[in-house]
């Protein structure tokens, strides 16, 4: 744990001067806090020894300097606190995404995107009120509590002792609720998250819960799982509702003994060992103790709820990357020839099937290659290794000769570019969403890259041409300009590989012929893969593959594989089949 | 006090809410309200207790030696009757924790499940016009703010005013001066807490939306993964991100800052006003001032010489009166929020829930000798529509699946229409496909027809009925829907098959399942139809997602079916499979086809062709082709589909 917080506290960075000040204040005014109640007991017994007002007044100077420098303190105390918890906390969200933006699929799908932005937001906050207590309240309350006791004892002599009885009994009381309730939550919380991502599962789903005519057995099922969190919390904040009599039970017990025991030394002494004004301090003072010990509490209570998030944050920032820059990287990539040499891949250690098996494959640069195979044949698996998205389990993925995993990432991307089949626009406008593919690219060189992939028409029929703007994930662009905005994206960074996974399925086979002959006349010497489900789209290719299962079932071209591939011959024929008759 | 400005809150929220608090916990809410002032009023004691014992020590040192004995029994009756008085408010406190954890949880279960319910009741329009995050908000961020306000914030307030009006009695009591210049002080918190407070709720606010801002950023870039990784955009949208975090940072920082500096103000205000009360109390008794109070007029002090021991518990009123302005000055930026999220609950709590006018109910039925139709309770395959009539008698109509639309018009939005003059028949039994663009209106006929939205003009016959009479849960139960966008439930495989018809038997479900091609796959999961599906079963290939959603509908056997783009995921020659599968299911229903892939559609005894809400052509595969028009067109891949 302790190395948790260590590496936590390494995110304070700049905020370091902050950090410091906050609690240095914060003792300054609580230094103040304490000494003021002596003073005002000085100032009570001159007006109950009817001192004149000279005495009065000179206390009173004292007491206004010091209220002032107290709110002095405690004002620069929060200000600086404000900026060092929230600096703290942005840059805990620039480490963790500084981590995330790195990090492989592996990574992402061992966290899942919403826990890593669950992670990003909520926790960070969590961790940020930790924080800002820590430089607080936890300088506070200790140093309240011993300041405080210093002055009683020295105020009340003996009559301090009381708060030797009653600490020891608040103090586990307070313990004791805190860790009995502690449990309870942490597992309520749990629940409470379940219930929340049912409801959110009902939210997206509701056309099917109403087709089905499911909202009553949704209530049903909602109002028993609610119920459920609603008993546990109700149990854990019933053990909690204890905390609060327990305390004015110690306050009362103070606030009763200490008068009474007063009132003898001073009317039994007749005044010479104690005073009134000592009194009324005093009590001040059992109150600022007692305030503390619930503060100290309630610091572990809320210490204990951001120790979870604590952990949930630096568990991603201790994950490295499982890919990896190597060291003395290769950063030119020669060709565009592929090899796959004995490669086995699984998605997770743990996965009992292979996703690829035995793959041996070779693809000189410049060829075309198309690649065929039903669902789960783990066509996408394949093209993902040879930009390394993933890495191999076993054997070795080439492209110009040398292992990727030899290469700078950035050169190796950057030359082997992939249209993905999921794909995704930001929002931002054409060009935005081109300029991806290349940074500095001109305006030129985008026309260029979007009359390659046939974009370039129906972009100049949209008002705003290359300037419209594309909203979230493309919801404004058909799929079928979207895959092409999506295929221009890829091609203005002139790649030696470029690959296409499922790339034109929206797109009509009129346009799809004419992006291959785009291709095949402006960029021969790319490396050109081509996932697709029409026979069509792949039939003149150099090359094509068929896949099956996790291996590669054939290879050859269209006329070879219609000859001796049955499935091949499958595909074809359930495609083409009626068509030929009305042709 | 400053819960009666609230910035950006909607007026009668805060009423509305204890309104609604109050008719589900009467007694509770009355307990509670007796706790707290018990408590309150308890709180005071310490107060009068000094003020008492000062009294006492002042004459027993005016007794001189041996004083000690007779004051004290009027000590010990003192802090004897003071004990009980305490011992009352620690049991009210008590109560109140006890009584409060049942009633805030309670009553946050009840909101829950009315929104819940509620929610189930809105139409589909709601769903598609709010963001799902937005929906979500009410029962994550909502809810807590609405928590802290009843579990927290308001009892903090309520606990505090109600000491503050018994501090100003005890004041009233024992002097009318020295309450003047208390008054003077509070005023001047007021004026802080309402000034750095109002701001501090300002930059909560705001820190609320950048917050927002910078999560939808993550969001959108966390989904376009692969893509960053794709084109090196990692530096790129760090520093983008860093914008986003950078206006998080101020805000978060003001929102603290102004939230810091108040109690430390509010508490030395305190201070200097303490010591202010000291100096006029000093004056007052060298001076040799008159003191006013209600104690004086009552026992006939009235104008007398203020005593030391009413400076000296004034003092600790003083301590004790700011403590609680600033606790409850502190309650005020969750004040703002609180109501702000109460309001959106409200909202939520107020739309319109889905009409449903009809009286038409879908029974099971069986056929006697004489071929008349007579209801029965056990499922019997045939089903038909019970029409009451005004007089009291019923008939009843074979559900056959025949549904024609009449020059239907429809409009999302008012005067942007959407389909124009759409006229359509399906016979009981026949296969109808929907072609044509995206946006060109074929997903909104199918809307239409299970009434997830309502037609603006024009009619809908099923089997000769108008649909708006039919009830919708009998008109929803008849159709069957597969969508392109799956969505599963958290749940085994078997329960999400068994989503379509809860009391199917596992031997029905593996049935279906076998009818859509799942079960092959299905049984090679690790747990077979065990396995847990999670996060809308992304353990799961699309198209393994999609041939669930078709075996859920199978189970369901409903006479008309609804396939919206449903094998769009599936490669075509897993679709030729669950073709197969759904070649069968189809067998006697009615079903309409929405596809983008011809050869799904091929088969359909109608094709419609769609443009921009109109039907272009209509005909069978063959007509059409040998129309040469659109349909021929997009047959030869010279329209571009989607």
């Amino acid at each position: 744990m302790f190395r948790m917080f260590k590496k936590l506290f390494r995110s304070v960075r700049e905020y370091k001067k902050e950090s410091l000040f906050a609690p240095f204040f914060m003792i300054g005014e609580v230094a103040m806090e304490c000494l003021i109640p002596l003073f005002t007991a000085r100032l009570i017994n001159s007006i109950q020894t009817g001192s004149d007002m000279r005495e009065i007044m000179h206390y009173a100077w004292i007491l206004i300097g010091m209220a002032l420098l107290s709110m002095t303190c405690g004002m620069l105390s929060g200000w600086f606190a404000a900026t060092a918890s929230a600096g703290f906390s942005k840059n805990l969200r620039h480490d963790l995404y500084d981590r995330v933006k790195d990090f492989s699929f592996a990574n992402i799908d061992d966290f899942s995107s919403s826990s890593l932005v669950t992670r990003l937001t909520t926790d960070v906050a969590n961790v940020q009120m930790a924080y800002m207590m820590v430089i607080r309240i936890a300088v506070r309350a200790p140093m309240m509590l011993i300041f405080s006791i210093i002055m009683a004892v020295n105020l009340g002599g003996n009559l301090a002792f009381t708060f030797v009885a009653v600490i020891p009994i608040l103090g586990c009381g307070l313990l004791m609720i805190a860790r009995k309730a502690l449990p309870v939550f942490r597992a309520v919380f749990k629940k409470y998250d379940k219930l929340n991502e049912s409801v959110e599962e009902n939210v997206r789903g509701m056309r099917v819960v109403k087709s089905f005519v499911r909202e009553d057995y949704e209530k049903q099922k909602f109002a028993i799982a609610a119920g459920n969190v609603r008993k546990d919390f109700t149990k854990a904040e019933k053990i909690l509702a204890f905390n609060n009599p327990l305390m004015l039970f110690a306050i009362d017990f103070c606030m009763l003994v200490i008068p009474f025991f007063a009132a003898r030394l001073i009317v039994s002494s007749g005044g010479s060992s104690m005073m009134i004004g000592n009194l009324s301090s005093l009590m001040t003072y059992s109150m600022q103790i007692l305030i503390s010990l619930m503060m100290l509490s309630m610091i572990f209570v809320m210490f204990t709820f951001s120790i979870e998030s604590a952990r949930r944050i630096t568990e991603v920032i201790d994950t490295e990357s499982t890919i990896k820059n190597p060291e003395n990287p290769v950063t030119e990539v020669k060709d565009g020839s592929i090899d796959f040499e004995n490669v086995d891949f699984k998605y997770s250690e743990g996965a009992q099937k292979f996703a690829l098996s035995d793959i041996n494959l070779h693809i000189a640069s410049g060829q075309t290659v198309g690649i065929i195979g039903g669902t789960g044949s783990s066509k996408t698996t394949l093209i993902q290794l040879i930009p390394r998205l993933y890495d191999v389990t076993d054997g070795t993925v080439r492209v110009g000769g040398i292992d990727v995993r030899d290469y700078d990432l950035k050169t190796l991307r950057h030359e082997v570019s992939v249209v993905l089949q999921k794909n995704v626009l930001f929002s931002g406008t054409i060009k935005d969403n081109v300029r991806w593919g290349k940074e500095d690219a001109t305006d030129e060189e985008i026309y260029e890259a979007c009359r390659l992939a046939q974009a370039d028409e129906y972009i100049q029929s949209f008002p705003d041409k290359y300037d419209k703007y594309i909203e979230q994930g493309g919801a404004n662009v058909s799929g079928g300009q979207k895959q092409r905005l999506c295929i221009a994206r890829a091609l203005i960074a002139k790649p030696k590989i470029l690959i296409l996974d499922d790339s034109t399925s929206a797109v009509d086979t009129k346009t799809d012929a004419l992006i291959r002959k785009a291709f095949a006349e402006e960029i021969p010497d790319t490396t050109k893969i081509i996932i697709a489900q029409r026979v069509a789209s792949v039939e003149d290719a150099d090359m094509i593959i068929v896949m099956d299962n996790g291996t590669i079932s054939d290879t050859g071209t269209h006329e070879e594989l219609l000859e001796r591939s049955p499935i091949y011959r499958e595909v074809y024929e359930s495609q083409t089949k009626g068509g030929e008759e009305d042709a | 006090m400053p819960e009666k400005k609230m910035p950006g809150a909607k007026k009668g929220t805060f009423r509305r809410l204890i309104k609604l608090l109050f008719a589900d916990y009467k007694w509770q809410f009355l307990i509670v309200c007796i706790c707290l002032i018990v408590n309150g009023v308890s709180n005071v004691m310490p107060a009068v207790l000094l003020k008492n014992i000062t009294d006492i020590i002042e004459t027993g040192l005016s007794l001189g030696n041996g004083a000690w004995l007779v004051v004290r029994p009027q000590v010990i009756r003192l802090v004897a009757i003071m004990g009980t008085v305490l011992l009352f408010g620690l049991t009210a406190a008590l109560v109140k924790g006890l009584t409060m954890a049942t009633v805030t949880q309670g009553f946050l279960d009840k909101m829950r499940n009315r929104m819940f319910d509620k929610m189930q009741d809105l139409p589909i329009k709601y769903f598609d016009a709010n963001g799902h995050g937005d929906i979500m908000s009410h029962y994550t961020n909502d809810i807590d703010t609405l928590r802290q306000l009843i579990s927290e914030t308001v009892p903090q307030m309520v606990q505090s005013s109600v000491i503050l009006l018994a501090l100003v009695f005890v004041m009233l009591y024992y002097s009318i001066n020295m309450m003047l210049i208390v008054f003077l002080g509070i005023i001047l918190m007021v004026v802080i807490t309402k000034t750095i407070g109002g701001r501090s709720a300002r930059y909560f606010v705001k820190r609320q939306q950048s917050l927002g801002k910078l999560e939808a950023y993550v969001e959108e870039l966390m989904n376009g993964q692969k893509v960053v990784k794709v084109f090196n955009h990692e530096e790129k949208s760090m520093e983008e991100f860093d914008v986003y975090n950078e206006k998080l940072f101020l805000d978060t920082q003001n929102a603290g800052r102004f939230g810091n500096i108040m109690g430390p103000m509010v508490m030395n205000v305190g201070n200097l006003l303490y010591v202010l009360v000291a100096i006029t109390g000093g004056l007052m008794i060298t001076e040799g001032l008159h003191n006013w109070s209600l104690g004086g007029l009552l026992n006939g002090t009235f104008g007398a010489v203020i005593s030391v021991s009413v400076i000296v518990s004034f003092l600790n009123i003083c301590k004790q009166f700011t403590g609680n302005v600033n606790n409850i000055a502190q309650q005020f930026s969750s004040v703002v929020m609180a109501l702000a999220g109460a309001g959106r609950i409200f909202e939520l709590m107020d739309e319109e829930p889905e009409k449903d006018d009809g009286n038409v109910t879908l029974v099971n039925a069986k056929r006697d000798e004489n071929g008349e139709l007579s209801e029965c309770s056990e499922h019997t395959g045939l089903w038909a529509w019970k029409h009451p009539h005004g007089d009291g008698t019923l008939t009843y109509t074979e559900l056959k699946g025949d549904v024609r639309l009449f020059n239907v018009d429809f409009a999302y939005e008012e005067g942007k229409p959407v389909l124009h003059d759409i006229t359509l028949w399906a016979e009981p039994g026949q296969k109808i496909a929907f072609v044509g663009a995206t946006g060109a209106g074929k997903t909104t006929i199918t809307n239409l027809i299970n009434r997830f939205y309502d037609i603006e003009d024009g009619k809908i016959r099923y089997d000769g009925i108008n649909i708006n009479k039919i009830k919708k849960p009998d008109l929803r139960r008849s159709l069957g829907i597969v969508l392109q966008d799956v969505n599963l439930f958290t749940g085994t495989v078997m329960d999400n098959i068994r989503y379509g018809k809860l009391d199917a038997t596992d031997e029905e479900c593996i049935e279906a399942a076998k009818l859509a091609n799942a079960h092959d796959f299905i049984t090679r999961l690790p747990e077979g139809y065990d396995t847990m599906l999670s996060s809308n079963g992304s353990n799961l290939s699309q198209g393994q997602r999609q041939l669930i959603s078709i075996a859920r509908a199978a189970v369901a056997d409903p006479p008309v079916m609804i396939l919206d783009e449903a094998t769009s995921s599936i490669d075509t020659r897993t679709e030729a499979l669950v073709q197969k599968g759904m070649d069968s299911l189809m067998k006697g229903r009615t079903v309409f086809v929405i596809a983008h892939r011809l050869s799904t559609v091929r088969d359909s005894d109608a094709i419609m062709v769609l443009d921009h809400g109109r039907i272009i052509e209509r005909g069978n595969h063959e007509d059409l082709v040998a129309q040469k028009g659109a349909y021929y067109q997009l047959y030869t891949g010279a329209f571009e589909l989607e």
